[in-house]
This record gives structure tokens, sequence and C-alpha cells, in this order.
């Protein structure tokens, strides 16, 4: 079975929400709409304060090329535009909306019926997924459409759907494999149409046979797409490695995946973008799963966006008595929550609750030179040194050392049996190095 | 409820601890223990016994009284160390010299650079090499294997393999007595098959990777190979070289010591074909019978070297310019 080639490690699964239905999560009294994502430029507020809007109504436009459209998540009057904590931590302007019924915009086709045909030409694929507003739903939130146009002289020829889901505790896309095969491939072929390709790869851990069985069978009667089963291995949902595993390519260092020929989506994206070409549906709500150890009603649920992430965990059962961290995203790669008191924002794939004795850091031991830090790095970096060398400083010997390649995956901490926070360490002189390079660049 | 952890990411811990890696080497070590027992009996149970429990006392009062730092002799790494020193210890050897040789190997092998993972030199090879210089006679008489023996101090000695090819007399034993360890030799040394189930052991559980065993083991074997090929008469054949000796004992326990070998999977073939070499050329053409303590010794030397100029194979294919 195919996997990526360097480094990863293998933690416990608890996929404790796996095989739970999708559940529609109530409509909540309020949204709080972030005009911003996690990458990119904010959009620009086209709605004020006392306006009514529906469902599906545009209220923030993209700014700028890296930047996505908004629309509202719910119908009702817009209360303010203001700032908000967003889940991660940062404060963004949002727009609040006070929700009265449930009116969709008349365009939106809301049946339940699957469109299979789609006679539209690449350009009309990409300006109608640009005007949905769908961004990258694995967590970055890059715009699609700009992932869709690569650069001149350069082109795509294969499409690689990120269905792997290698986060423990995350379920919301395996869910939707299982719930919204069909709609899946037929985005997967409105995707390949886009990009002029005509050949796809679904890639799926094996840890999720059910829907890697029943993707097989549906893909039968779709030309060119095969879905592929990956071994179970962390960080196997990061794009370059998720492009080692299928197509045996190593994107350089600092490029791109088109590089070598790739486009990699994410499944929930491509779902996003099914909904979007063929039922005109802005991106406005998504999957996402409530999930820990001790959480009394592990699940996946189907959540407007700006819906506040509190509201959604009062449904799932709220918080679990012990718990010491509220992770939103995996427990690998999720931030921190203060509190629950954050509306739910594209990329949110999840809300993990972990427990006290596991959230508290083991004291840090001296570095016993083990060298598991290198083995397990996926991207052939020696973690031990750069936290060293950002402890003291080092900028010039950390950007040598390739400190600009870390993705940031964590298996270096997670694996270091001294406990060391090397991550940490690397984040930080990666901000710098990044700092210093853009000056050179800018001094040019 | 209570204030919420608030952290950066990975917010969990694969549970890996130093005690549980050093549990686990000392776990993969019973094997080469147990077949020590075997054969040199009461004596081997001294030596082990003494060097566990000095090692570890001397590490505590290193640490309470010279460093006072938080002490880590609970982290099983001094027990380690002890355990490593006798296994590579003859069992026949007096209480007191294992007591010296545990002082040297903590005391300067590892303490004097401030503990665990700061020592540029295995700390146990230390200690060995440390007695070898100071007591040529007593560590380089070894006792015949006697099963369940009670004898210790008093045992019968007998030649070790690499000294009979070396000086050229006696019997060399047949590879199954090779193999098993029915031989004179250092008390962990002598038997091929516990240290190899203690390699799977180390493999299985992710404690070592193979690198640097199976490149001073093929370097060995072929460069031994050569020069058995060119003359047969004077040197013995690379599956005797292979299983004699501390060469099993010192490219699976020795060489991989976390602290004093490279870091990265093609840092750490350079040194073991390092290792190797090294140890063949001391076999051969050397005053001593046996090298690879020494071999490892050097070679630990140059680990810093090597961790500065060989890097991992980073990801990504090069660019065409
Ligand atoms: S976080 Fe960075 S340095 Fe650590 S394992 Fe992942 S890629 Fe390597
Ligand atoms: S895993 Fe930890 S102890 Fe081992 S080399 Fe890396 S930093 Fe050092």
């Amino acid at each position: 079975m195919k996997t990526f080639r360097m480094g990863g490690i293998h933690p416990k699964e608890n996929k404790f929400s796996a095989g739970k239905q999708i559940q529609v999560a109530e409509l909540p009294k309020q949204v709080v709409i972030p005009l911003s994502h996690y990458i990119g430029t904010p959009s620009e507020a086209v709605v004020k304060k006392g306006d009514v809007v529906k469902v599906g109504q545009l209220i923030g436009k993209a700014n700028g090329l890296i930047s996505a459209n908004v629309h509202s998540s719910v119908s009702g009057k817009v209360n303010k535009i203001d700032v908000q904590l967003d889940a991660t931590g940062y404060k963004r302007s949002a727009v609040y909306i006070d929700v009265d019924g449930d009116e969709w915009l008349e365009t939106i086709d809301r049946s339940t019926e699957i469109k299979r045909e789609c006679n539209l030409s690449k350009e009309e694929i990409i300006r109608k997924i640009q005007d949905a507003g769908i961004v990258g739903l694995g967590g970055a939130t890059f715009p699609t459409h700009v992932k869709l146009s690569p650069p001149p002289g350069k082109k795509a020829n294969i499409l690689i759907i990120n269905a792997v889901e290698c986060e423990s505790y995350l379920t919301c896309d395996h869910q939707l494999m299982l719930e919204k095969g069909e709609e899946i491939l037929v985005g997967t072929t409105i995707l390949m149409k886009a990009l002029e390709v005509n050949r796809a790869v679904i890639g799926i851990e094996n840890n999720k046979k059910d829907a890697i069985v029943h993707l097989q069978q549906l893909a039968k009667n779709f030309k060119g797409i095969k879905v592929e089963a990956l071994k179970v291995r962390y960080p196997q949902g990061g794009e370059k490695q998720l492009i080692d595993a299928i197509i045996r390519r190593q994107v350089p260092s600092g490029r791109i995946p088109i590089e070598v020929g790739a486009v990699v989506q994410n499944v929930g994206t491509t779902y996003a973008v099914y909904e979007a070409v063929q039922k005109n549906k802005p991106m406005i709500e998504r999957v996402m799963t409530i999930s820990g150890k001790t959480a009394p009603n592990p699940g996946n649920y189907l959540v407007r966006l700006g819906t506040y992430l509190a509201s959604v965990v009062d449904q799932a059962g709220g918080i679990p008595e012990g718990t010491g961290k509220i992770v939103g995203g995996g427990p690998m790669m999720g931030r921190s929550l203060m509190n629950l008191n954050v509306p739910m924002a594209k990329g949110s794939s999840g809300v993990v609750f972990i427990r006290k004795e596991e959230s508290v850091r083991k004291p840090v031991k001296n570095c016993i030179r083990c060298a598991k830090c290198v083995t397990v790095c996926p991207m052939g970096l020696e973690p031990f040194l750069l936290m060293s060398q950002s402890e003291r400083n080092m900028w010039d010997e950390m950007e040598d050392n390739c400190t600009m390649d870390c993705i940031e995956c964590g298996s270096c901490s997670y694996t270091c049996p001294s406990n060391r926070p090397l991550l940490d360490y690397i984040r930080f002189g990666k901000t710098t190095v990044g700092g210093i390079i853009r000056n050179r660049a800018t001094k040019k | 409820m209570d204030k919420l952890i608030i952290s950066p990411a990975p917010h969990i811990h694969g549970g890996d601890s130093v005690s549980k890696d050093m549990t686990g080497v000392i776990i993969a070590l019973v094997p080469a223990l147990l077949v020590g027992l075997y054969f040199f009996g009461l004596g081997a149970l001294v030596v082990t016994l003494t060097a566990v429990a000095s090692c570890v006392l001397f590490e505590y009062l290193i640490q309470k009284f010279m460093l006072k730092g938080s002490n880590t002799v609970m982290d099983g790494s001094a027990a380690l160390t002890g355990l490593l020193l006798a296994l590579n210890l003859p069992s026949n050897i007096p209480v007191w010299m294992v007591v010296i040789g545990s002082l040297v190997a903590i005391g300067i092998g590892k303490m004097s650079f401030g503990g665990l993972g700061n020592n540029p030199f295995n700390p146990a090879l230390i200690g060995r090499v440390f007695l070898l210089i100071s007591f040529p006679v007593e560590m380089t008489t070894w006792p015949r294997p006697v099963p369940f023996s009670a004898a210790y101090l008093d045992a019968e000695t007998a030649p070790t393999t690499l000294a009979m090819i070396k000086d050229h007399f006696g019997e060399i034993p047949s590879t199954l007595d090779l193999f098993i360890g029915n031989m004179g030799g250092s008390l962990g040394e002598i038997s091929a098959v516990a240290i190899l189930i203690g390699l799977v052991y180390l493999l299985v559980k992710k404690i070592i990777t193979w690198h640097i065993p199976v490149s001073i083991l093929a370097t060995v074997f072929v460069f031994t190979g050569i020069l058995n090929l060119a003359n047969p008469e004077l040197y013995a054949s690379p599956v005797v070289h292979l299983f004699s000796g501390g060469l099993m004992l010192g490219a699976v326990f020795m060489a991989t010591d976390y602290v004093t070998s490279p870091m990265n999977p093609r840092g750490m073939l350079v040194y073991g074909v390092g290792i190797g070499i090294i140890t063949v050329v001391i076999r051969a053409f050397g005053a001593y019978p046996e090298g690879v303590s020494f071999a490892i010794l050097i070679m630990n030397a140059f680990t810093p070297l090597i961790n500065t100029y060989i890097k991992p194979k980073r990801f990504g294919e090069k660019v065409k310019i």
C-alpha cells in the first residue's frame, strides 16, 4: 500500500465519531461571520447595520487576488459589523447577523437530487467557484479558484483529492464520503474540467475502508477517477506528502505542487465545489467533528458558518468533565481555544476535547541525541538542531538548514522522549527567518 | 470549569520518554546477560550487580553533592551504563576494579561533561578502556565457560578466539559454539544469538534504526572476507570475526548509544563503516587482539564532525535551472 517515503508517525487514531451520521446543527439565534480567513486579505463588507439578508447572499466581497467572497449563512438582520476574536485568537472584523427564519436565495437549488451533467466551460466553472467563496476546507483555507488557475507556463496533469484525514479524532471528511460519495465524484469531474486534466486520484487512508469501497464502486461510472487506499500515517494529509505518496514525486523546496504537475484539493472542498457549480450554493456551511476521549456524544455536525462553537458543542452534550484543553481542529495541528465563544469559520474541521492528564506538557529534559526527531521528520530536517539554533538566535544557520521547509506537522515534538518543545522554537525561528528573507527580497 | 490550557500544537505526545528508552535497551540486553550468567555463573552475577549498583550510586552522589541539579538518576541511564560496563568485563575480575571502572565511567565518562546528553564518548567504554589500560592482565584473562559455575576469582581461565587467531594457537571453536556463545570472553559478548535477539527487540520497539549495527557488521564481514581470501593462513574467516570478540555487543549496544553516535541515517552509515574498518585494522594489524572498543571511541570523536557535514536527505527534488 502506498504512503509517503520520508518520516512520519502513527498517533492513536481515536476516531470515536466514525460512522456517525451527519446531524444538522440547530439554527443559532445569532451568527458572527468573519470577513477574513486564516490566509489572504480580508474581504470588504457590502452590507451595513440594519440590512436584511437572505441565506446565501453576498455580505463580503473578495479584496485582491488571495481573498474570497463571504456569504450570509442565515436569513435575518445585520446587527453590526465589528471585531471579534476568532478561533485562532486574532481580532478580525466580522458581520453579526440576528437570525430570523430561514429564507434562502431563490437561485439556490435546495433539492437533494444529484445533478451529474455540467456543460460549463473551464472559465465559467472557475468563476462560479470564485463567486461562491470556496476555500480549502482542510484547514489552510486557501482560495480554491487561485489553485485552479496555475501560473502561466505551468500545466497540471493530475488532480489529487485529499481525503486522507490523517489527524486523530476527525471524521468529518470520512462521513461526508459515505453520505455524499456521488456528489464528491461529480465535484471531482468538475475540478478535472477546470484544470483540463483527464486523471484524478482520490487518496484515502486505509482506516476508512468503507469509504474506499463505496467510492471505488461509484468511481466505475466516472472516467479517469481512481480511488487509492493509503497506509495510515501522519502527516499524509500534507500536500507534499500526499503527492509523494500518490505519484512518487517530491515537490522541490519552496515550490508549489504544480511544479510536479499536480493540484491537490480537499475532499470537503470538492463537495463544496459540486454544490457551488451544480446547485448555485455558496460556501455557507460545512461538516465538523465534535469529539474527545470522554466526549458524551462524539459526532459529525453540519454547521452554518458563524455559529458559535459553544452552541454546537452544547448540542453534542457539552464540554466533558476533566477537559484540560479544547482544540479547534485536530490535535496535531489545531489551535488550543481560550473558550468556545468563537464563531466557526470555513476552515473549522472540528472541536476536540483533550483530557487534563494529556493537556499538561511533561517536564523538558536534556536532548539525549536519540535522533528520533530526525527519523520522523517528513521533510528530512534536523529538529533538534533547528531548536538549538533558534534558542541561540542563529538565523542564518537555521536558513541554511532548511528551516523554511518545515510544514509544522509537529511529528518531532510528538516523538521527543525528552519532551522538548521542538516545534515551538522552530516555528518562532521560521517567522524570524521568513521576515529576513522577505526583507532581503524587497531590498533587491 | 477550570481554566483551559493554552499552548501551541501539537496537543498530544507519543508517550516516549528517556526512561522508557533506557528500560527498553536494558530489556534488550537480558538475553545476553542470561547467557553470561549461564556460562560464567557466580562471577557474572557479582560483577553485574556491582557495576550496576556502583554506577547508580556514583551518579546519585555526583548529582547530589557536586552538580546540585535536578536528580536524573531514575531515568535508567546510569543503570544501563553499569550493565553495559559489566557485559564488557571478564567475569573473574575483582570487585574493587569493577567499582573503579564504574567511577570512571560515570564520573569522567558522563558527569564531568554535564550528564546525559552532553558526553562525547560512550561512558561504559571509557570505563572499560580505563580498566584495560590500568589492569591489562586482569582485563585479558577470561574464564572458561562452565554452565552454572560457582567459581568467581578462582575460575579456570581460557583464551578468547581472537587471541588464538592473533597468536596462532589453539583450536578455534566451531561456528555453532561461536554463535551460541560457548567460548571464553567478556561476560556479555559471547553469544551472538542472544545479542541478535536483543537487536530485533530494539528495532521492533523503534529504539534504534538498523543503520549502525548493519553497517558495522557488513563492513567487518566484507573487509575480513577480502583479507581471508588473500591469505587464509594468516587471517580468519569473516564468520569467525563476526561472531567472536566484542563485535556483536559493540555493534548492537555500544556503537548505537544515542548520545555519542551520529543523528541521521547517512551519518550513521559513515560512522558504522568507520567503526568496521578500524576494528578490522586493529584486529588484523594492531597489537591488541580486539579493537571494537577503541574503534567505537575513535568514531565517537568524529561524531560531531559527521553531524556537521553529513546532513539528512532533505525532502524535495532538486530544481533544474
Ligand atoms: S514540525 Fe517541522 S521539523 Fe518537526 S517534524 Fe514536522 S516538518 Fe519536521
Ligand atoms: S527527539 Fe528529542 S531527545 Fe531525541 S534527538 Fe530529537 S530533540 Fe533530542
